[in-house]
């Protein structure tokens, strides 16, 4: 039997200790992503890692893999011209629930409708952690932070039915307590053509939790453990009860054409090595 | 439609996009807009067949960020806007500097600031071009003057980005942008193209910013078995953040001298006229075209004038500009804005000669008599 | 580094990278781990581990190593 990679191929493990606070979920999520690259056994310089800022933005760090650090809202903007000027690279994009969906928003509904094959990982704490623990898009409705010290009065975006809606191929949640799940749905999302999104419920003690939760980090995630429930247990919720649950699972997976993949058939020569190339 | 060859009426972005395609741009990130769009259009159009790809963004934003990253994966990208996206693109233009990626940004500059006189010319990203994205950086600008020099000063500027290993901006403005003259395409073989010099060490000794001798490190690309680390964070050799006292100095001041070292490879200017004038012209871009006309009209008036006009706009031709203020009577500075280049001719006037503005900001190519007044005022 | 040995399995705990968050001691099916003063997981219950290593995955700080030392 062939020797199965580790995720030290793609950890750079000679940077650690990691930065994020006791209890972060960020360096489980960090685990379970290499761990899936070693599963799919794809050679690190294949791999191009395009993060935002926040702390999730902090990952590339700790990559060997190619990576980029870009700005904030930005790594999908920075990863579609990555994968377009070689599209034999896995780019996988990694972001935070404010960075994605509030300052990278427009770029996070345009990849998915264009369906362009990058994964993005959403490590989502419900919160801008690095700046202090502000309400961020997926804060749920009422819930305390330092710009909504008596609740916050937006509603929060689904990050999955917001990919599901603008056309994502491959849509699923997890969170950073259902480890092996989420390796499976990361892997999936790697492996998969086309825009692929796995948001992982992540903790944040040391601002989230502090405000919204009693206790410690153990509370923490059990939070997170306790709010995410299969489809089948969400819908048999009333509806007060379901404002406080998350659906994880594969909730997208279908087969629409990235846009790579339409481009070369509307645009046969772009697929050749043209007459320019190589000069 | 195949490549037009030898003599062609042209438009000035036509031309612009058919030199950015002969200089080997393969990737095109953009988002429409007045009066920078023909450059989209025939990228969309002729990318394709060169093995290339026209991506069109969901703004400037993503489109100066996909070029950056086009770049980092080895093709050779670009992308033209105007002045709102021009104030988009600021954010990851700083990125792209910082990170060290050859690009190119086109700027067919109209009226600002805002909406501004959607779409006429104008000359006033000049200080924006300098200093738009926020901290301290060097940039290379370009500014072209005729359809010719569109498609010239394109290719020189992807000669620039790849040699420096930075992005370059072609600062032009709307009445070269859509001007059609008839313009000289050289045989593509024939051109001289700079291409980015790849690590000469294996994989595991790359040190991705890690310079040469010349200052500017070699560059890898996403794919190669040569790691490429890219960050925006102030960053080492290794590409890797780091925080330590010193780095960022390091850094800057290396960023600065890869570029100021070599202002010869960089600097252009061109002068016309006389050599001895009572009045010296400075001026850029459409602006310098009325200057060369008023040469000879002030001539009729027994006024000797001439024309310094800037090619390179950043880094400032400091010692041409200074060489010409010493030469001469007076100076006039004619351009399309409330007065940006004439602080820097003030900057440089070390011998007190009397620098008069003629300032174009009405919405069209400057008129002559704005600056034909300027010029008897300094003769006065 | 602790390190402890039964037939099957060795458990690496580095000290310096754990950062007392107690989700291995409070998340291990079988209780292998109690908390020491300050925090740091102890290993109370070696025999108990059935090697599932979902605390060296659920390690936020990659402080925890499983390893098998004998596999049957």
């Amino acid at each position: 039997m062939a020797v199965k990679l580790s995720y030290r191929e793609y950890f750079k493990e000679e940077a650690l200790p990691l930065m994020w606070c006791a209890g972060c979920g960020n360096g489980i999520l960090l685990r379970a992503i290499t761990d899936a690259l070693a599963d799919l056994e794809i050679p690190p310089h294949q791999v191009v890692v395009s993060t935002g800022i926040g702390c999730w933005g902090k990952a590339d760090d700790y990559m060997k893999t190619h990576g980029f650090h870009g700005s904030h809202g930005r790594a999908l903007a920075f990863g579609t011209g990555i994968k377009l000027g070689n599209p034999d690279l896995h780019v996988i994009a990694l972001m935070g629930d404010g960075d994605a969906l509030a300052i990278g928003g427009n770029h996070f509904i345009h990849a998915a409708r264009r369906n362009i094959d990058i994964t993005a990982i959403i490590s989502n704490n419900f919160t801008y952690g690095m700046t202090g623990g502000q309400y961020s898009p997926t804060t749920p409705l009422s819930y305390k932070t330092t710009t909504s010290p008596i609740g916050v009065a937006e509603p929060a975006f689904d990050v999955c039915s917001l990919s599901e809606e603008c056309g994502a191929n491959y849509v699923a949640r997890s969170t950073v307590y259902h480890v092996t799940q989420l390796k499976r749905f990361i892997a999936a999302a790697i492996q998969k053509k086309g825009f692929n999104v796995v948001e992982a419920i992540n903790t944040c003690p040391t601002h989230f939790g502090r405000r919204n939760i009693p206790g410690d980090t153990v509370e923490m995630m059990n939070y997170v453990k306790e709010i995410s429930i299969s489809k089948s247990r969400y819908e048999k919720l009333d509806e007060e009860e379901k404002a406080k649950h998350l659906v994880t699972g594969e909730l997208v997976n279908r087969d629409r054409p990235d846009f790579l993949s339409v481009y070369r058939e509307i645009n046969p020569a772009a697929s050749e090595t043209g007459r320019g190339e190589g000069k | 439609m195949s490549r037009p060859e030898g003599i062609q009426l042209m438009e000035g972005n036509h031309a612009c996009a058919w030199g950015a395609i002969d200089a080997g741009a393969r990737f095109y990130a953009g988002y429409p807009i007045t009066p920078s769009s023909e450059i989209a259009e025939v990228c969309a159009r002729e990318l394709p067949a060169y093995g290339g790809t026209y991506i069109q963004m969901e703004d400037e934003i993503g489109s100066m960020a996909a070029i950056v990253g086009a770049s980092l994966s080895g093709k050779k990208s670009f992308t033209a806007t105007s002045g709102p996206g021009f104030s988009l693109m600021q954010e990851n233009l700083g990125v792209g500097i910082y990170q060290e990626v050859p690009c190119v940004v086109v700027n067919i500059q109209r009226v600002g600031p805002a909406t501004g006189l959607a779409t006429q010319p104008a000359q006033a990203d000049v200080m924006q071009a300098r200093w738009g994205t926020h901290g301290d950086h060097p940039i290379i600008v370009l500014c072209p003057a005729t359809v010719q020099e569109m498609y010239d000063f394109t290719i020189r500027a992807f000669n620039l980005a790849e040699r420096f290993r930075t992005p370059v901006i072609l600062l032009s403005d709307q009445v070269v942008g859509q001007t059609y003259e008839n313009i000289s395409l050289p045989d593509p073989a024939s051109l001289k193209l700079v291409t980015r010099k790849k690590p000469g060490v294996p994989p595991e000794e790359y040190l991705p910013y890690q310079p040469d001798e010349n200052l500017v490190p070699p560059m890898a690309a996403y794919g190669d078995r040569h790691i490429l680390h890219a960050s925006s964070t102030c960053h080492c050799e290794t590409g890797y953040s780091n925080f330590k006292y010193g780095t960022n100095r390091q850094l800057l001041t290396r960023l600065k001298d890869k570029i100021y070292n070599y202002l010869d490879e960089i600097i252009e200017v061109e002068h016309f006229g006389p050599e001895d004038a009572d009045v010296t012209l400075v001026s850029f871009g459409s602006a310098s075209r009325v200057c060369k006309y008023l040469v000879g009209e002030a001539e009729k008036e027994g006024i000797r004038v001439n024309l310094l006009r800037l090619i390179t706009m950043w880094p400032f031709p400091d010692q041409e500009v200074q060489k010409a203020l010493a030469n001469t009577g007076a100076c006039v500075v004619a351009e399309m804005n409330q007065g940006q280049v004439i602080n820097e001719v003030n900057r440089v006037n070390t011998t007190n000669t009397p620098v008069h503005l003629a300032s174009g900001i009405d919405g069209e190519l400057i008129r002559p008599e704005i600056i034909m007044t300027s010029i008897r005022e300094a003769v006065k | 580094m602790t390190k402890t040995e039964n037939k099957d399995v060795v458990i690496h705990i580095d000290e310096t990278l754990c950062k007392r968050c107690g989700f291995c001691i409070e998340f291990c099916n079988t209780k292998v781990y109690e908390a020491d003063q300050d925090g740091l997981p102890l290993i109370k219950n070696l025999d108990q581990c059935t090697n599932c290593r979902l605390c060296e995955l659920r390690c936020p700080d990659f402080a925890i190593k499983v390893e098998v030392v004998n596999n049957e």
